[in-house]
């Protein structure tokens, strides 16, 4: 499984030698209609570290011309023999109806505030890395739930591996009936953090939000942010992550998310390239190359 | 194709007569007179039609009054790419339906008095369905100033709306209803709050949740009606609450209609035969304003036509081309189309035994023409010879590449319904013939 793939993708990623050829003469494009650093970046060099010819195109999402840029574009590159597109769009569902007018493997990079899947897939890795499993496990999802593809794709996955998933926010930031999706809600933060053993911090999206969700940074940290004192609550061995890129200050403490002991953030980072090389693979790597494959 | 004889006699022989108005449901004939219906009913030419008058045999299908459809957009002027008077009227005929009512939201808006003279007069020159404007209610439906209801009213607008936008300022809406009263006239509204509303892609709740689409709650049209309705109280004005979807909406008017209120509403076919289950994997075409509600709100729907608290059902027809649908779900345009859809949707009600024929079709002629005030649906000597000739048992598969209109956007596509026009006469001439 994927997984398990990624696993073997992160000791190559350490060795000197990064390169295979497993992807050889496969084109991989990166297609964003919103600005991504991480996710770009590990998907183009997971698609190189493969052997794949990887280009990447920023395309400004721009008023209302938008909708019609994403099918022309989507017709546009359909042409060009593409195997894989790896698309991030803000709208949700963009990405399943560019799927419908191109015939080749489309990877979801986020659409709105849908699903974001190689995150979700990133995040059990580094879990299932750290504590040996998933299975069992407790892991409270906090902050930005509403605007959140992460926190969506998350609940989805970790319920399929048997984790058991608890959200915790205030009220405006939570959507509607959320808890039928298979999740414990908390709107305090120590009660929902307690004996948990992931803690995963979601960014504040000041893009997405229109009008007043939270009355200020401040009162926010306040009650939802992630220090030390709430940290306590939750079981001694809890780890922290964070999809990035952070707010320091709004939903996170500085210290916490640099502490080497309990933070994850970074190896979340170095699990998203050998994460999207299992994908890659898994779409693009059974088609016959020169090379005969791996 | 044109049924005229000389004597300008033509007689519908062998027809099940259902005309709602009456409460006739009977075999029975029905003679028209030039542009009026002569005479109808069980005994009419039992010993055989003079043979100066034309005979038409309806083959035992039912023959009922033209379809009154209270709430089409027609897109001319304007965005004739979408829809123009000609094609939304081919689409009308097609549909059974001999009279529609536009909304305003043209380019420009039917809110002066050329304008409804333009579309009086379009229509007349096309001479397919009969169409009637409302007007803007305020002035380029920007909810600030009224429009001139009075001459507006004079030169035929039938009601004032601001069409797809709720009247939002509650001062507006008091002088709206307040100054319509004074002519007697009605105010449309489109009975949702804008400010829970504009965000909103879908229902809100579970779905809309898993989707990632921001929702619209029901509260949005309670909220509005509950508003509406203490204006109604405070002016006396007359109240028509369009496309109303959801169980506590349907609540508020039935308490309205309670206390004595001078309120109507109608619903459209998408909300008691579809649930936003239908939105399914990002379909725009099931995307609607309203938003197609929860199951709950559904059945709602279906209980209040059965007990009458809703008088009408409108097509709500809104024709959108391919670009403004081909879209992710959150940026495309609302609406769908349903002229060609009214009669067959709303005979559901019929076939799954929630209303007999003759009420389910008087929710499509005589309901919306008692609201309106219009001298149509219903069989009755004298009144212009709007009718149509249907079988209210075949079926057929929602296919929108075979419709009349320009736009295909049917939430209804693919859906496989009962009930198919065969004839549709306007003023005794026949200006539709499936079998012609």
């Amino acid at each position: 499984m994927l997984l398990d793939m990624a696993d073997g993708y992160v000791e190559q990623n350490r060795s000197l030698d990064k390169r295979k050829n497993l992807l050889r003469g496969r084109t991989v494009v990166n297609l964003f209609f919103e600005n991504s650093t991480r996710t770009r970046t590990s998907f183009e060099l997971a698609g190189k570290r493969l052997g794949a010819d990887v280009i990447n195109m920023q395309v400004s999402a721009s008023s209302v011309q938008k909708g019609e840029t994403l099918i022309d574009t989507a017709m546009t590159l359909n042409a060009m023999h593409l195997d894989v597109l790896v698309v991030r769009h803000p709208d949700s569902g963009a990405v399943k109806l560019l799927s419908e007018k191109v015939n080749c493997a489309v990877i979801n990079g986020g659409d709105g505030s849908h699903e974001h899947p190689t995150q979700a897939l990133l995040d059990a890795l580094t879990i299932r890395r750290r504590k040996g499993r998933l299975s069992g496990l407790t892991v409270a999802i906090c902050g930005d739930v509403l605007h959140s593809r992460v926190a969506r794709s998350n609940i989805h996955l970790l319920n399929v591996m048997g984790a058991r998933v608890r959200l915790v926010g205030p009220r405006t930031l939570l959507p509607s009936q959320v808890e039928r999706m298979g999740v414990e809600v908390f709107h305090d933060m120590r009660a929902g953090l307690e004996d948990v053993d992931v803690v995963m911090m979601l960014r504040i999206q000041n893009e997405r939000m229109r009008g007043n969700f939270i009355p200020s940074i401040r009162e926010y940290f306040h009650f939802f942010g992630l220090d030390y004192d709430k940290l306590a609550l939750a079981k001694p061995d809890a780890v922290i992550m964070h999809p990035g890129p952070m707010n320091r200050g709004v939903e996170i403490d500085s210290d916490v998310a640099d502490d080497v002991e309990r933070s994850l953030i970074r190896e979340q980072v170095e699990m998203g390239v050998a994460v999207r090389m299992a994908c890659l693979h898994a779409l693009a790597g059974p088609l016959p190359n020169a090379d005969g494959g791996a | 194709m044109p049924v005229r004889s000389a004597s300008g006699l033509v007689a519908y022989v062998n027809a099940r007569l259902i005309d709602p108005a009456s409460g006739l449901d009977a075999k029975g004939a029905l003679l028209t007179n030039g542009e009026i219906i002569a005479d109808c009913g069980p005994g009419l030419f039992q010993g055989g039609v003079p043979s100066d008058i034309d005979v038409v045999d309806c083959g035992g299908l039912c023959l009922a009054p033209g379809l009154v459809d209270m709430r089409v957009q027609v897109r001319e002027p304007g965005e004739e790419h979408k829809e123009t008077l000609k094609s939304a009227g081919e689409a009308a005929v097609a549909g059974g339906v001999t009279s529609m009512v536009c909304l305003p939201n043209t380019e420009p808006v039917i809110d002066d008095v050329a304008t409804v003279e333009f579309v009086a007069r379009r229509a007349r020159k096309i001479g397919l369905a009969k169409i009637y404007p409302y007007a803007a209610a305020t002035k380029n439906l920007d909810g600030k100033e009224l429009s001139e209801m009075g001459m507006l009213a004079e030169a035929g607008a039938l009601a004032f709306t601001d069409g797809t936008k709720a009247i939002r300022d509650a001062l507006v809406m008091r002088r709206a209803l307040s100054y319509a009263a004074t002519f007697g006239a009605m105010i449309v509204q489109h009975a949702e709050d804008p400010s829970l509303a504009e965000d909103g892609a879908m229902n809100e709740g579970e779905i809309a949740t898993r989707m990632g689409l921001a929702g619209i709650p029901a509260a949005a049209e309670v909220i509005m009606l509950e508003r509406d309705i203490r204006l109604v109280e405070l002016t006396g004005g007359r109240y028509h609450a369009a496309h109303v979807s959801t169980a506590e909406g349907v609540d508020v008017i039935r308490r309205a209609k309670a206390n004595g209120l001078d309120v109507t509403c109608d619903t459209a076919p998408p909300y008691f035969a579809l649930n936003e289950l239908a939105v399914g994997d990002y379909r725009t075409f099931a995307k609607l304003s309203p938003p197609l509600r929860s199951e709950a709100d559904r059945q709602a729907i279906v209980a209040a036509l059965k007990d009458g608290t809703i008088d009408a059902v409108a097509s709500d027809h809104a024709p959108q081309d391919q670009d403004s649908k081909r879209l992710p779900f959150a940026l495309a345009e609302a609406g769908g189309v349903g002229l060609e859809t009214l009669l067959a949707v709303t005979l559901e009600l019929f076939h799954n035994n929630h209303l007999s024929l003759i009420d389910a079709l008087g929710l499509v002629s005589h309901g919306p023409a008692e609201i309106l005030g219009l001298p149509a649906g219903s069989l009755k000597v004298g009144q212009a010879a709007d009718l149509v000739l249907f079988d209210p048992d075949r079926p057929w598969m929602v296919d929108p590449d075979r419709f009349r209109s320009k736009s295909k956007n049917s939430p209804f596509d693919g859906r496989p319904v009962q009930g198919m026009v065969r004839r549709t006469v306007i003023d005794g001439r026949t200006v539709f013939d499936r079998d012609g």
